[in-house]
């Protein structure tokens, strides 16, 4: 077969593997090869000190009675309501800054500076904010409304929305941008066949504007999930050991505490490849739903 | 018409105005925070300037914590990775995009797979490994892996490629007998250059905020990034709720990206508005 390449062409073919050599390379030696090795560890009990201990599906076993390994998944699912709020406000925000307003890229700049901000320093300043007896927030609901503001971070039933507002505050911004580029595409003929049609601007927002962002709704619900679950620093900042009766932790916050605190790294691999199949699974279902309410132009 | 038209407006711009001040205020609190003794922290109600303002805490900050390692180990980190994987990026994004070659999609497929496994999967056979090669508490583990290129950067650049190089062009240079590197380097190289820069952007945000890698693999703080310093000051002062100090902390960390946003800002705002429409 390889005489029937005139020369250029193997020359250029050489040219294009060396080319896609060093990130497949990649993909070997940081991808496959731990994705391997992480499922044989997963079968064996290791602390890295004394020498691994083939157990079989036993850490699986165990993980079924792990009453924190439920509690770190409700407390994942609790916190993806953060996706639809965040969706309807940055929708909301991008529609007001869809139009000839002077000064728009002001804005524009204010609401995307918490998203570029480091996780890290967010948490900080957030813990602050949601401290109990002095933070702002509370301050602000006694002076404002005379509520005694709850104990944001130390109760179990506020943790979880306290880091959704905070997420919030940091993600709104991006996602804003994202659906203001998609208003910016959709063709002015559509609005004005429906005007003449005798359309509503409520109409035109359900018929028009809704069905076709649906890429970007689509992106964004994807790039939630696999962001919830993947939550971490937030959780180690706020919600030291997990937060009040583990009520904030999330499943890669507790893989962390099994392989970087205690040191159970066969258990924890474990943990690690039922997340890897849940968003495994999530992703496939994402893409196969939508195919059904994706608009394509 | 043109007055409701008029005062719709006003009222969007009204709204804008109301949400800016909720997204400046935690800003604005912890800037005001971090100016402030200690004593005065706990004032009710609240105050907005800081009297007496003081920079003692960010003094404190730098005597506590050698940020200025904290900010050279991160940068080594962006600098590496940002040159050599993001050059070695664009070239597989190139062949991807622009160049036939046998098991091209096959290949094209695997990398991708990557994208599905998350980090927490690959993060315990990784650190296995690296501790096997003594490379824990140093920046290698943080280095090595980003110089082989980044999947994702190597996705959005082959779309971008595919969508902007005309093929006639490539051809054209190909019978002027240009060879493979030169036109690489001469034709595609420059038209791609706004997504790169773009994805260099996105790519110093990650690199620079990245929180849970460093956190397993630097220990000591000399040797630490920026963020896990300002993380492990936290839990040292927070029991004593040295507010003032942390926030310090926080602004230390947070000023940096803010400057390099505010001189890149195009960059930023394009390379999010590609990978949401393209992806």
């Amino acid at each position: 077969m390889t005489n029937k390449i005139p020369g250029f062409r193997r020359k250029e073919i050489l040219w294009a593997y060396g080319f896609v050599a060093v990130p497949l390379l990649g993909f070997l030696i940081f991808g496959l090869a731990p994705l391997v090795a992480s499922a044989v560890l997963s079968l064996t009990q290791w602390d890295m000190v004394s020498s691994p201990k083939f157990v079989g599906l036993a850490n699986y076993v165990d993980l079924f009675k792990d009453e924190k390994v439920y509690k770190s998944l409700f407390n994942t699912v609790f916190m993806l309501i953060g996706i639809p709020l965040g969706m309807v406000l940055s929708l909301l925000l991008a529609i007001l800054m869809n139009q000839k307003i002077k000064g728009i890229s002001v804005f524009r700049t204010i609401y995307y500076i918490p998203v570029i901000s480091p996780i890290i320093a967010v948490s900080l300043l957030w813990q602050w904010i949601l401290n109990q007896d002095y933070g702002l927030l509370n301050q602000m609901l006694w002076n404002g409304f005379h509520i005694n503001g709850p104990n944001w971070l130390g109760d179990p039933r506020w943790i979880k929305p306290s880091l959704i507002l905070m997420g919030l505050w940091g993600g709104i911004g991006g996602n804003m941008v994202l659906y203001l580029a998609g208003l910016q595409s959709i063709s002015r003929s559509y609005y004005e066949a429906a005007e003449v049609d005798g359309a509503n601007g409520f109409q035109k927002f359900t018929r028009i504007t809704f069905p076709l962002l649906s890429n970007i709704h689509f992106y964004i619900v994807v790039m939630g999930v696999i962001g919830t679950f993947q939550a971490f620093s937030q959780i180690y900042v706020m919600a030291a050991d997990g937060g009040p009766e583990f009520s904030a932790a999330t499943v890669v916050f507790y893989i962390y505490q099994h392989a970087f605190e205690y040191f159970n790294m066969g258990y924890a691999s474990s943990l690690a490849w039922v997340l890897g199949i849940i968003i495994f699974i999530l992703t496939l279902l994402q893409f196969r739903l939508s195919k059904r309410w994706i608009y394509n132009d | 018409m043109l007055l409701r038209r008029r005062i719709t407006l006003s009222i969007n711009v009204l709204i804008l105005l109301i949400g800016s001040i909720i997204m400046l205020a935690p800003l604005a609190w912890s800037l005001s925070t971090s100016l402030k003794e200690k004593k005065n922290v706990f004032d009710l109600p609240p105050k907005w300037i800081p009297d007496p303002a003081t920079f003692a805490n960010y003094k404190g900050v730098w005597a506590e914590a050698p940020i200025l390692h904290g900010f050279l180990n991160s940068a080594t980190i962006v600098v590496f990775v940002l040159t050599i994987g993001l050059f070695v990026s664009t070239m597989a994004a190139y062949a991807f995009a622009k160049v036939d070659f046998p098991f091209k999609e096959t290949i094209f497929m695997c990398l991708l797979g990557t994208m599905m496994i998350p980090y927490s999967v690959m993060m315990i056979p990784q650190f296995i490994g690296f501790s096997e090669l003594d490379w824990v508490d140093t920046l290698l583990p943080l280095i090595v892996p980003g110089l082989f290129g980044n999947i994702v950067v190597v996705f959005f650049l082959r779309q971008f490629m595919q969508g902007s190089i005309p093929t006639e062009l490539i051809e054209a240079a190909k019978l002027d007998g240009s060879g493979f590197i030169r036109t690489f380097v001469q034709i595609a190289l420059p038209i791609a250059k706004p997504a790169i820069a773009a994805q260099a952007a996105l790519g110093f945000m990650g690199i620079w905020n990245d929180f849970l890698g460093p956190l397993i693999y630097l220990h000591t703080p000399e040797k630490q990034t920026i963020q896990v310093m300002i993380a492990s000051l936290q839990s040292m002062y927070i029991s004593n709720s040295d507010y003032p100090l942390i926030m310090s902390a926080s602004v230390i960390a947070m000023v940096p990206v803010i400057l390099v946003f505010f001189f890149c800002q195009k960059y930023f705002v394009e390379s999010l508005a590609i990978s949401g429409l393209k992806g």
